[in-house]
């Protein structure tokens, strides 16, 4: 937009030289003398000025970047009962995102993603914990600090294996035996979280 | 800028981002091994009260909830 503004910045005084004040659109109660000598010294300096900056371009970025990429990401992962991580200095996490597995290393671009039901893994180390989560998003701050929200999280073990199968078997009936549109979408639903479940006891 | 951008199958087919992810939540919750899915579905467990309003004044409130009796 700033690009076209020495153009416009001409552009406007010539216009305003060749035609009357009540040609113009948007002007009332303007003079309809135009100054001379102040167009010809406009039109001398118009082409070298900058276009006008905006008040974004003096904040400084928030959250501030850090001079050089910290060694840990900070992860703050909430549910809506508890927050199951306040704070958590780690080396990596892996989130579903709905675009595919996501790795979050320190420095991190940051992103706002939104999670689909699947396995998300908290790295320490050598040490890997691992949840389920069923829907929710992610915040990745330009200062390596990430805010993962979900509506539902639990740890692997938690999960009952039979029940899956037994869940997946009854959506994929229901998606087969669906009329409306609205039966479909729940069933594809069921379908979609069941087998998530399974490839995250599995995999 | 695409307005028409590939929507996700709950949207199209009128559900919205909630709904679509409080049936995951439930789905999930009920999957769960024995004692922590008493704890999850105890924790879900809700009792409301509605009352329309007219004239003014509120008419008989409507009860629901998931603990009857109280």
């Amino acid at each position: 937009m700033f690009r076209q503004t020495s153009r416009l910045l001409s552009r406007s005084i010539a216009a305003a030289s060749s035609k009357s004040a009540t040609t113009r659109a948007f002007s009332t109660e303007l003079p309809s003398t135009v100054d001379s000598t102040f167009i010809e010294s406009w039109k001398k300096v118009a082409p070298n000025i900058d276009p006008p900056q905006t008040p974004s371009s003096y904040m400084k970025p928030r959250p501030s970047i850090a001079s050089s990429i910290p060694t840990k990401l900070t992860v703050n992962f909430v549910l809506p009962y508890t927050s199951e991580l306040a704070g958590k200095e780690v080396d990596m996490v892996i989130i579903p995102a709905t675009t595919g597995q996501m790795g979050v290393l320190p420095g991190h671009v940051p992103t706002i993603a939104e999670l689909k039901p699947g396995m998300m893994s908290v790295h320490e180390g050598t040490d890997v914990k691992k949840y389920f989560v069923s829907s929710g998003f992610a915040f990745l701050h330009a200062n390596s600090v990430a805010d993962i929200i979900a509506v539902e999280a639990v740890p692997l073990e938690n999960i009952d294996p039979s029940q899956v199968q037994k869940g997946l078997a009854e959506f994929t009936q229901k998606l087969a035996s669906a009329t409306t549109d609205l039966e479909k979408a729940e069933a594809q639903i069921g379908v979609e979280v069941h087998s998530a479940m399974n490839a995250a006891l599995s995999g | 800028m695409a307005s028409n951008a590939a929507v996700p199958f709950w949207r199209a087919a009128g559900m919205t981002y909630i709904s679509y992810s409080n049936i995951c939540a439930n789905l999930v919750r009920n999957c769960l091994k024995e004692p922590f899915k008493a704890e999850a579905l105890n924790r879900e467990k809700v009792h409301f009260s509605i009352s329309k309003w007219a004239g003014g004044k509120p008419e008989k409130p409507i009860l629901r909830s998931d603990t009857p009796g109280v």
